[in-house]
This record gives structure tokens, sequence and C-alpha cells, in this order.
């Protein structure tokens, strides 16, 4: 990441980039980020973490207590936000009331002195690619929820900004039109071209949409990869609980050889693991394993691999999955997902079942 | 089962019309919500609608010359006042016992007052005249032609009885033509002498000043309001407290201070000296004009400008003006083209409240106003309390009502009311 050459290739980066509000604490706390040209990347992460306050230092509303934040090569630190020429949607899409929605559109083209007709063009153009060519009479408050996204997004692209900022856009629309605005985003972004900073609570959004996901906690990235790598191999404890479902065991790292490490589970059993966050023996160690990856066959198990016994609690019907809630070391609240296949065993509460994984899919993080 | 009869109006599962189930159970919604607010309608009903809708009555109402001189009224009805000739003795005896009763019952000195407000001098004309007919005997003493106009000259005037005669009918236009400087003669309306014309001219200043001070009011308001609505929560509540502070004070205290700060000898005027900016000699006079008025009224309504203004400006959520930024607009473009078009309502609002109240004000008129600075009101309070004039005090202030009325309705017409909010 921090090689010379990616270095003069990024079009933005953030270098030890920190914020504080209040002068006692930082909310923003040693961000570095570096995006090509043409990227989409998602900034995910729970309420609080700092995503907003990133993007508003990007778009120029905050400035940073610290660092660099560099916009094709120059430092931006001391333009205003008018002149930084980046696009931005914004949570609750702030369209200005008072005008059509044709003259929201035009807004951005008239205070850059476009002439009318070429003013004109452009809007339609912009309505266009978001379907609302026939929408430029009304006035935002006319429009559903989803069109005013879609204005937004027009206004935000009709002044061809190469850089586009998105606050949870979809946050207010319900499950079926996001999912199908979060298609048209994508779609949209990719012929033409642009580069998106999208902020999501969302993991699914972030997942499906991104090229990258920055995963932020506690005012920092916790890991910065595309989304099959978050999701196969998250880096530490609080990414592996926060991308999908997840199992935690808690144990003591006894040996690490031969890039596996055997672990002693609190209750005392022994597991194989993959040992991602963990060096030496005698750490303390928080194993995650996802649930769809828990195996209760022996034959589709690694030969020697350790297995746990497990007592069934819970056996939930859900249609194309079963989910299974198991005691495993302690643990009430192991799940274990199934798919609904005509070979697949329905277990029934109270009995006891052998379960087990390929160590590479068990993860030994942080504790 | 069908859900509709032959018209094709919608039925209730029991066959009723839909209309009319609704209709019973949203009546007693309603008689509920009335009987919650009758208390306050009672209110409103006893103090304000009463007492306004007696005040346009007595506008117009003018019963005092028929119900004290009823003979004489009926008498004069034959009677041609443009022939220029003394009425005929029948007229006169008519008259003499009318005043002989009105002596008695005292009731002489209100038809005095009454046309005295027509014509000056009628007032001690009905005082000398009734005490000299308390005396007559109506049966022997005849002629009384002789008699009155021996006792008064007056009735040997002719304009006296044109002017009983104008203004002997019970109900009256008179009182709105004084009120916009004209009077009633016998040949119909015509303008009052140029030294009398002073209602017009009141109105107009009424409306011109009232208007500066809305200007000024929306000028020093629309700043303040702003910060109010975009500090941070613990400045905005101090500047809150200082903006609501002239409410706990009192209206005269505030009117009075602003005596001791404007006059020659005052504050404002004593720091010009001293700083060398103005001489000794010609200290400012600014109370007692114009001046003073628009400067006290506007920092005693500026409160109402600034508490509706602050309200709308409030719900403008400050992405508003992000977004404009964004989008590439300066920070004065982006207020211009973006919030201020979006505060138009709350200086609609508060621009309608100060203007109304301020056309309607008195206090403060009337303590810094001097001559040149009153308002249309303290002439309706001159006339309430000292001429007791109470018919052109009713029709100036249905005058004014009016005004504020098709201002109101001008204001709908040209902006929309919809376009004011308080607020929300
Ligand atoms: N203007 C501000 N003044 C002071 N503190 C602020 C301000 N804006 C944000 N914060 C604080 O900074 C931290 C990060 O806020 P931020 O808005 O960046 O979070 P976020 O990740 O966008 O959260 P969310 O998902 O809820 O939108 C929070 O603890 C918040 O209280
Ligand atoms: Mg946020």
């Amino acid at each position: 990441m921090k090689s010379k050459t990616s270095e003069n290739d990024a079009f933005v980066t953030f270098d030890r980039v920190q914020k504080s509000y209040d002068g006692l604490s930082l909310v923003v706390k040693d961000l570095n980020l570096s995006m090509p040209r043409g990227e989409f990347l998602t900034m995910l992460g729970p309420s609080g973490s700092g995503k907003t306050t990133c993007l508003m230092m990007l778009a120029g509303f905050e400035t940073a207590t610290h660092g660099d934040i560099m916009l094709d090569g120059t430092s931006i630190n001391n333009i205003p936000p008018h002149k930084r020429g980046i696009g931005m949607v914004f949570q609750n899409y702030a369209l200005f009331p008072h005008m059509t929605v044709a003259e929201n559109l035009a807004f951005p083209l008239e205070v850059r002195k476009i002439g009318k007709s070429e003013r004109e063009a452009k809007v339609k153009r912009a309505l266009e690619m978001v379907q609302m060519g026939d929408f430029g009479g009304r006035r935002p408050a006319q429009l559903s929820g989803g069109q005013q996204q879609r204005v937004a997004l027009a206004r935000a692209l009709v002044f061809e900004a190469e850089l586009v900022l998105m606050d949870e856009p979809l946050g207010a629309l319900d499950k079926q039109l996001r999912e199908h605005m979060q298609f048209e985003i994508k779609r949209i972004a990719e012929n033409l071209g642009i580069t998106v900073v999208y902020v999501t609570h969302d993991q699914t959004e972030a997942l499906t949409m991104s090229d990258r996901v920055a995963v932020f906690n506690d005012g920092r990235i916790q890991q910065l990869a595309p989304p099959a790598e978050l999701y196969e191999s998250p880096q530490n404890s609080f990414v592996a609980q926060f991308i999908g479902e997840n199992n935690t065991l808690d144990g003591l790292v006894k040996e690490i050889s031969n890039g596996m490490a055997l672990v002693q589970l609190d209750d005392g059993k022994m597991i194989n693991c993959n040992p991602v966050n963990v060096t030496k023996a005698g750490e303390r160690t928080r194993v995650s394993i996802r649930p769809e990856r828990v195996e209760f066959s022996k034959d589709r198990m690694e030969p020697g691999a350790h297995t746990l016994t497990a007592e069934v609690l819970e056996f939930i019907y859900m249609g194309d999955m079963f989910r299974t809630r198991l005691r495993v070391a302690g643990n009430d609240n192991f799940i274990v997902k199934t798919r609904n296949a005509p070979n697949q065993v329905q277990l029934e509460p109270g009995a006891h079942v052998e379960i087990g994984w390929l160590p590479s899919d068990c993860r030994a993080l942080d504790a | 089962m069908s859900y509709t009869n032959e018209d094709g109006a919608m039925l209730t599962a029991d066959g009723q019309p839909l209309k009319r189930s609704l209709a019973t159970a949203l009546r007693r919604q309603k008689i509920r919500a009335l009987l919650l607010i009758s208390p306050l309608l009672i209110f409103v009903l006893i103090t304000f609608l009463f007492p306004i809708g007696s005040m346009l009555f007595r506008s117009v109402e003018n019963h005092i010359v028929a119900e004290i001189l009823p003979d004489t009224v009926v008498a004069l009805a034959t009677w041609d006042g443009k022939s220029g000739e003394l009425p005929d003795e029948s007229i006169y005896a008519a008259f003499a016992g009318d005043i002989q009763r009105a002596a008695i019952t005292k009731s002489h000195t209100r038809v005095g007052l009454r046309l005295n407000y027509e014509k000056s001098g009628s007032a001690s004309l009905f005082k000398k005249t009734a005490r000299q007919a308390k005396k007559w005997d109506l049966e022997t003493d005849a002629p009384f032609k002789e008699k009155l106009i021996a006792a008064h000259k007056g009735w040997g005037e002719v304009e006296i009885w044109q002017t009983l005669k104008t203004h002997s009918s019970r109900y009256t236009a008179g009182y709105f033509l004084n009120a916009v400087d004209m009077r009633k003669t016998q040949d119909g309306p015509e303008f009052q002498p140029e030294n009398r014309q002073i209602l017009i001219k009141l109105f107009q200043r009424t409306l011109i000043m009232s208007l500066l001070i809305t200007l000024a009011c929306i000028t020093l308001g629309y700043p303040v309001a702003w910060l109010l609505a975009n500090l941070p929560r613990r400045q905005s509540n101090l500047l809150m407290i200082l903006v609501l502070l002239p409410f706990w004070t009192s209206l005269l205290v505030r009117t009075s201070a602003w005596k001791v700060m404007l006059q020659q000898q005052g504050v404002i005027n004593d720091i010009l000296v001293a700083l060398g900016m103005v001489e000794e000699t010609g200290r400012l006079i600014m109370i007692n004009n114009q001046f003073g008025t628009i400067v006290a009224m506007t920092h005693i309504l500026l409160p109402f400008m600034i508490l509706p203004m602050y309200s709308v400006m409030q719900t403008i959520q400050p992405t508003y003006l992000q977004a404009a930024k964004s989008l590439g607009a300066t920070n004065w473009t982006a207020f211009w083209r973006v919030y201020f078009p979006q505060s138009v309502p709350g200086i609609g609002a508060g621009s309608i409240l100060v203007f109304i109240l301020s056309i309607g004000y008195y206090i403060t008129p009337e303590i810094v106003g001097g001559n040149k600075g009153v308002f249309i009101s303290n002439r309706i309070a001159y006339h309430i309390f000292q001429s007791m004039n109470w018919g052109l005090a009713a029709a100036l202030g249905t005058i004014l009502l009016a005004i504020v009325l098709i201002l109101y309705w001008a204001y709908d017409k040209v902006v929309g009311i919809d376009n004011v909010k308080l607020g929300g």
C-alpha cells in the first residue's frame, strides 16, 4: 500500500489524518487510506465510528485536526468546499424544496456559469440516466423517497464530478427499493467511471456494492479489503463479529507450528486453528468460525481434525436454511447454518452431536 | 354481498349509506371537541366579538338626536333646509317641548355634545336654552320662535336647524366621512376645511411609519434569528433569553428608557458631545418626532419579528447549505439562492405580525412621538377620552380594521398565506 507507485496512482489519499471536535478525544485516529481512480469504496462501521466525519473532511465541511487529505495528488486541506468539485449525496437528500427537480439539477451548472442551452441538455441527460426524465417540473415534495434519491444522485453527477461521496444514501428506503437502488448506483458509477466513497451501516449493502470495504471502529480502519476477503479472512475479532454471522470460542494458544495453532478452549478441549492474530504460545485468543462452515459429518472434515461435542438447543426452520443453536464448550449461542438439501439431517433439541470444521476456516484472532 | 346501492354509493355492512354512518360517527367527535373549546369560545365572544361588534355598530349609530328631540325630528322632515329660511312656528314649538323634557331629564347635554362635533358652539347653545326652557309653560307661552331666539340668538340662524336636520337620522355615515376628513352637509358629503384635515394624513403617516418599522425589524432581526437557529445550543439559549428579555420588562419602562436615551440631554447626545461628534449647541433632536417613534417601536416589536423567523429558520437543515456548497456555490450564493428563499415564510409571518401590531400601537407613539410622531390610534384615544366623540373613534377603529384585513388579503394574493409559517 505504501509503495511509491501506488502513492502516485492514488486519486484520494488520507495521510495520517486525525480529527477531534472537542480537543479532548479523537473521533478519527490515524486514518490512512488511498483510493485509485474509479474505485467504489465503502466505509462501513457502527454508529459513532467516525464515518461521516471522514466524509465531511473529504468534502471540506470539517477540517482535519492533523494530517493531509489529498485529491489527485494535491493537498485539499485549504481548499473551500465549493472549489473541491466533489459531488455529494446526503442521507436526507437535501434537495432544495423551493426549486423544481430541473432547477435543482441546474443549480450546480448555473453557479459554474454554464450557458442555458448546454445546461438544459445536461440536466435532461442526467435525469434520463436515473430514469426521471418526466419529473423535471416537479417539486421534491411531490416525489417518493426513491425518486428523491434518484434526483439527489443525478444532482451529484450532473456537473461531472469525478469523485462522489454518499452518506447512507439509501438509509430511508424500504428493503426492496434499497436493493434496486444499490444496483442502480453501482451501474451508474461503473458506466461513468467515477470514484465513489460510500458510507453505510448495512454490511450486505457494503459487501454487494463495493470494490473495497473499509471497516471502521473507534475512529480507525479495522480492515480494508475487497468484500470476499473481508468475509473469508477477517483480520481481527471486531471485523469477524461485525461482518456476517460469527461464532466465537475463547481459549489459550498452546502451540503454533506449520502455520497451525493448537488452542485449548476454556473448558479444556483442544482444537486446530488458523493463526491470524496470534503469534506465540500462551496468548489468549478468540477463535472465530462462520456458521455455514461448521460440519456435522466426519467425512466432510479434514482427516485428523479435532472435533467437539455439542448439545442441540434449538432448531429453527428458515425455508432455504436450517439454523441450529448449539451449546459448544460452554457457549450457548453457537449457531450452525445448513442448507435445506434432501439429505440434510434435521437435529432434534437435546441430541448430542460431533461437530468439526476445516482448520483453515477456524481463525484464531485477538482476544 | 354487494356494498353499493343502485346509485353506486358505498354502503356499510348493515346497509346504511357509508356517508351517513360516517357523519354520525364524526358528529359525536365534533360535539366533544366543541364542548372542550366552549370556555374559550365564550371568553372570546364576551371579550372580543361583542366589543368589536359594538364598536362597528357605534360607528354608524346616531340615535341621540332622534331619541331626545323626537317631535323636532318629525317636524323638521317637512322643512326644506336648502331654502335658507328659518323654520316656522310649529317646528319651534315642537323643539320647545322637546328641549323642556330634555332639560328635566338632563339629557340636553348629550344632544349638545353630539351636535358640537358637527358645529362648534352647539353645546353651550343647548345648555343656555335648556336653562330657560325649564321655566316655560308649553300651553300658554307660545309663540316659541321669539322665545327661543331670545333665549339664544343661535336659534335665529338657519345653520343650527340645518345641522339638526342633517344629523337627525338614526344611522349615519357621518362618522366615517369625518374619519376621512369629510363631513356631511345638507348638500351631501364635502371635504372639511383645509385646517381640519388631519386624519388622512395621520392614516398615511401610520402606514408609512409602520412600514419603516417593519423594514427596520427585518433588517435587524434576520441576523439575530439566523444566529439563534445556528449557534450551538448553549449560546443560542443565552441569546434567546436576551431576545425575550424585553417581554419581561414593562412596556412603559422600556419606552421611558428610550426617552432617557434619546432626549437632548440624554445618554446618546451626551456621548456624541463627549466624543466631539456633535456641538454642545447642536444636540440632536431624536425624540418627540418620527425618529423617536421608529427607534422605540422597532426595539419593542423586534421580538415579534425574530421569533417567527427563528422558528422557520430552525427547520432549515444545515445540510441544504452544505449541499449547495458541495455543488459549487460560494457562501453568498448558497445563502441567497438556497437559505434565504426557505426563510421567506418566516419573514412574512414576522412582517405581518409587526406591521399589524404597529399600525394599532398607542403607548409608545404617545410617549415618544410628540406631535409629529403620533399614530392614528393616538387620535382614537383622544376621541374616546377627551373629545368624547366615540362615534368618530369607532369609525377610525373600523377603518383601521378594514385596512388590516385588506392588507392581509393582498398579502395572501401576492405571497400566499400558506407561505406564512410560525414554525414547524
Ligand atoms: N459536530 C460535532 N461536534 C462534536 N462531536 C461530533 C460532531 N459530529 C460528530 N461528532 C462525534 O464524533 C463521533 C463520530 O461521529 P460520526 O458522525 O462521524 O459517526 P458515524 O460513523 O457517521 O455514525 P453514524 O453511523 O451514526 O452516522 C461521534 O461520537 C459523534 O458524537
Ligand atoms: Mg453518519
